[in-house]
């Protein structure tokens, strides 16, 4: 086993395995790239090659267009490349998501991407991988940020849902286009009323409903005749920024809610200015961050986007070698400019 | 507490005033009244006295929570506020169903004043000891939301956006009493109990408890041109003072002076209140307290009279250094007859009668045998009429703009627009009385720190520091928080964090760049500040992106302003 772990470095490029000649989830255009999962901030677009996990496939083939080179591999079979063995394995945070472990000469290296540990209709849940280096993201790594059980925060949202009904409202559910969107659209109760979506919504159901995975019945806000339409009696799900423009002004009264991982701070759940904000994060929270860091059995802990330097200074603390690796990635983020979730 | 707390999250989960009043009636619905009582007192400002010293708190939850304090004072610094941060903080609740169970069972032990009289309150006389056993256990009771009501019942300070006007007003539509009558009886000093709440919706209740103020009659900011009033005739010109304004109540052979903020301050104010002793029972004067400099025949400035603010006694030495005075502008109770239905003008010439039969009173014995009365300076009658804006009687707008255009040497901030024949009425309506401030001074400064904010706008930078020029140097000036746009606030933020350039604690040092252009109500020297000077009331009007931070102001600039008020 290598004293010092070299299978992985960052560079400018993004987190390189010298051994196999490839980048994961790299944020400049290289050779041979792969990638986690197709959120925007892990799949960016301008590389010759892309490998992810074949539970993605749909999802990344609608995010890269049809010129990008994909090539996918099943999960949990191991693929050689130029002497390193990569296996690709379920993170939990949107459809086809994966954990990359990389292993050579008895040393492994996994690569967490994005993940989360509660449950979610629609995709695998996160297996933990025993491994010699454990990359993690961070995106909540503080002790304030700790889930409530996601079947409590639907139930809020049928009940947010069906008072809007009552009092004539429209409800409008922002949540980002890909992953958190259809999370919503599988967890809500569909009798409760009919569910449109916004364009970029739609297009990424499509992906995931050519994957197999089951949600109810929706149509696109452009395909209906606004004026024939009971807007107030159904449940929207745009994206953050499909509000303030002239997009939901067919709708007449709204009742806007947001779910995200933010939304349990009241500050900037206020500062959004918005009717309701349901606590519902595709990352883990304080508690399973560092319950998944135990059962990887990890030597090492490399912490990425968030509150890296907050993480590893606790998990010093606790005893841990831990140490903050730079990264382009962004996480969770409110901003109408950054898309992911 | 579960009624409340429902309440308390309905209220912070909106911005639209209807939906605030129509929580507010849902909770008087179900509320029993000892416990509604107890949530008006907290929704209208008071505050129970602090139960536990917020250290210990921080340390307990710092236990509870098993972190470091390192890692709570991060988390502190995201969340912004203390209460949130432990309610956060802590192991999720132990025993779902406890807090909950007050109206079934018949169980009524997390019932408002059964929490706050029988659980809260007792802590305060514990040991700290037993105190942490208390609150730990309180805590394990409630979960995440109910913990964060419960810290900032045991921390004071409750704010979630709503004005006492909104709860009178949910109270009026709950009860069909007049608003204006909740509100007088909502005013001064009241017990948070089952009776008192009775009294207050009694669609009866015509007594009157001695010490109870009336409702203070606002003033509107004019924004129109004055012109657009009508007839100048039709008005009464004041001048508009930067003091405290009071209502000064004498009856049953007591005063009691009422600041705004409903406050008494009767001791704060011993010149004033032995004055008052002269008015006769039944009597109700309406003014503003400043610190007054007799040789000139104006106020002193502010920061003058704020030295004599907050005290529980005043010294001697203060007393002769910034005597105050009461200016009565309004009489709204005579000879124990609410007037305030009386038109102003036959309202004032009632309140000149009883101000004449004030006599000067001297507060000090002779010095020594040797001292004649003549020696002896007498004190000047610390309860007055205002000095007049003119001599003469104003005919046109324009006589009266150029006096508006003098206000500031005369320390005010302009002129009161009050209609003659209006009454004296409750809260804030628009139309007969008018604030017409003069325009504030401006200056265009850079940004060099910035710290994070609190509550709304915690984990933002948007609490900043602006400088001048001083010949090369930007020297520090002002700090300033409001005026800016959400959107902006964020582009701020995004600066600050790019350009960051040293660390100070929470404060930032950011490459001087952005220019914005404060507002300020008055300059003031000072020995404490680095630039000499103190300005009050700083904002930010806008955001400058046309100027570069050469274009700055110098301070130059503001201390010439600052001689232009002195002379």
């Amino acid at each position: 086993m290598p004293a010092a772990n070299n299978l992985l470095t960052t560079t400018p490029r993004g987190l390189f395995c010298e051994a196999g000649n490839f980048y994961v989830d790299p944020w400049r255009p290289v050779d041979h790239a792969l990638i986690t999962h197709a959120h925007s901030d892990h799949a960016r677009w301008g590389s010759k090659k892309y490998l992810t996990a074949d539970t993605g496939a749909e999802v990344l083939r609608i995010r890269m267009g049809d010129k990008a080179n994909l090539s996918f591999q099943p999960l949990g079979r191991p693929l050689t490349i130029n002497g390193v063995t990569v296996t690709f394995f379920p993170a939990g945070h949107i459809l086809g998501s994966a954990q990359i472990k990389i292993e050579k000469d008895g040393y492994s290296v996994v690569v967490s991407g994005d993940y989360k540990r509660n449950p979610d209709a629609t995709c695998r849940p996160f297996e933990p991988v025993r491994c010699h280096t454990f990359i993690t993201e961070s995106t909540f790594g503080l002790p304030i940020y700790r889930w409530p059980d996601p079947q409590t925060v639907f139930a809020g949202i049928n009940d947010w849902w069906r008072s809007n009904q009552q009092s004539g409202k429209t409800s409008v559910l922002l949540a980002y286009s890909l992953g958190k969107a259809q999370r919503m659209l599988a967890g809500v109760d569909a009798t409760i009323g009919s569910i449109y979506t916004h364009g970029a919504v739609e297009k990424l159901n499509a992906g995931y409903r050519a994957a197999g995975v089951a949600l109810p019945k929706t149509t696109r806000v452009g395909d209906l005749d606004a004026k024939a339409t009971d807007w107030n009696q159904s449940l929207i799900v745009a994206p953050p920024s499909a509000v303030g423009g002239t997009w939901a002004k067919r709708f007449g009264k709204l009742s806007v809610a947001m779910a995200s991982g933010w939304m349990q701070v009241r500050g900037t759940r206020r500062r959004r200015a918005m009717d309701r904000g349901f606590i519902l994060s595709d990352h883990v929270d304080w508690d399973d961050l560092l319950r998944t860091i135990v059962e990887t059995e990890a030597e090492q802990v490399w912490v990425t986007h968030g509150y890296s330097d907050v993480v590893v200074r606790h998990l010093r603390e606790q005893g841990w070698d831990a140490k903050v690796v730079e990264t382009e990635f962004t996480g969770e983020s409110l901003e109408e400019d950054a898309e992911p979730a | 507490m579960k009624h409340f707390c429902e309440l308390y999250w309905r209220l912070d989960s909106t911005t639209k005033t209807r939906e605030k009043v129509t929580a507010l009636r849902a909770y008087f619905e179900v509320a029993q009244p000892k416990d509604a009582i107890w949530a008006i007192h907290f929704l209208t400002g008071s505050r129970i006295k602090r139960l536990v010293n917020t250290r210990l708190l921080r340390e307990w939850a710092i236990e509870q929570a098993n972190v470091s304090a390192w890692l709570f004072e991060e988390c502190y610094d995201r969340v912004g506020d203390l209460a949130e941060t432990i309610s956060l903080i802590l192991p999720p609740q132990e025993n779902l169903s406890a807090a909950n169970d007050e109206d079934q069972n018949g169980n009524e032990e997390h019932a408002l004043q059964n929490l706050i009289e029988n659980q809260l309150t007792p802590i305060r006389d514990l040991e700290p000891d037993q105190q942490r056993q208390r609150v730990i256990e309180l805590w394990r009771q409630f979960d995440q939301r109910q913990r964060f009501v419960l810290g900032k019942l045991m921390m004071g300070g409750f704010r979630v956006g709503v004005s006492k006007r909104l709860v009178i007003r949910a109270l009026a539509e709950h009860t069909g009493i007049e608003a204006a009558t909740i509100t007088h009886r909502l005013m001064g000093q009241w017990q948070p109990t089952a009776e008192f709440y009775s009294q207050l919706v009694d669609p009866d209740e015509n007594e009157t408890a001695i010490s109870k103020p009336y409702p203070f009659f606002l003033a509107n900011p004019l924004k129109d041109d004055p012109e657009s009033l009508g007839d100048v005739t039709d008005w009464i010109a004041e001048w508009k003072w930067d003091g405290i304004r009071a209502q000064l109540i004498r009856r049953a052979g007591e005063t009691f002076i009422w600041s705004r903020g409903e406050d008494l301050v009767t001791d704060q104010f011993p010149e004033v209140a032995n004055a008052a002793s002269q008015l006769p029972d039944g009597t109700v004067l309406d003014g503003e307290i400043l610190g007054w400099d007799e040789d000139a025949n104006r106020p002193l400035e502010f920061s003058q009279l704020q030295r004599r603010l907050g005290r529980k006694k005043v010294g001697k030495k203060l007393l002769a250094e910034v005597p105050v005075v009461l200016l009565a502008f309004d009489l709204i109770e005579h000879e124990g007859e609410d007037i305030r239905e009386v038109p102003l003008s036959k309202r004032q010439a009632r309140l000149q009668k009883v101000i004449e039969a004030l006599a000067p009173v001297t507060t000090e014995e002779p010095n020594s045998l040797f001292e004649t009365d003549a020696d002896l300076k007498p004190a000047a009658v610390a309860i007055r009429q205002p000095p007049g804006v003119s001599k003469k009687a104003i005919e046109r707008w324009s006589e009266l703009a150029e006096i508006h255009e003098s206000s500031k040497s005369f320390r005010a901030e302009g002129l009161m627009l009050k209609r003659r024949e209006s009454a004296y009425q409750v809260g804030r309506p628009v139309g007969d009385w008018w604030k017409w401030k003069v325009e504030p001074y401006t200056i265009d400064a850079v940004l060099i720190y910035a710290q994070r904010g609190h509550g709304r706008r915690a984990n933002l930078y948007t609490d900043y520091t602006f400088a001048v020029w001083k010949e090369d140097q930007l020297v520090p000036f002002a700090k300033a928080y409001s005026g800016l746009t959400d959107a902006e606030m964020r582009q701020v933020d995004k600066f600050v964090r790019k350009n960051t350039n040293e660390k100070f604690g929470p404060v930032r040092s950011v490459t001087p760049e952005l220019v914005f252009e404060l507002a300020f109500e008055n300059i003031q020297r000072s020995t404490r500040h680095k630039s000499g000077i103190a300005v009050r009331f700083p904002r930010i009007s806008r955001w400058r992106h046309d100027k570069k931070p050469a274009d700055a102001d110098k301070l130059d600039t503001i201390l010439s302003m600052l001689d232009a008020f002195d002379d």
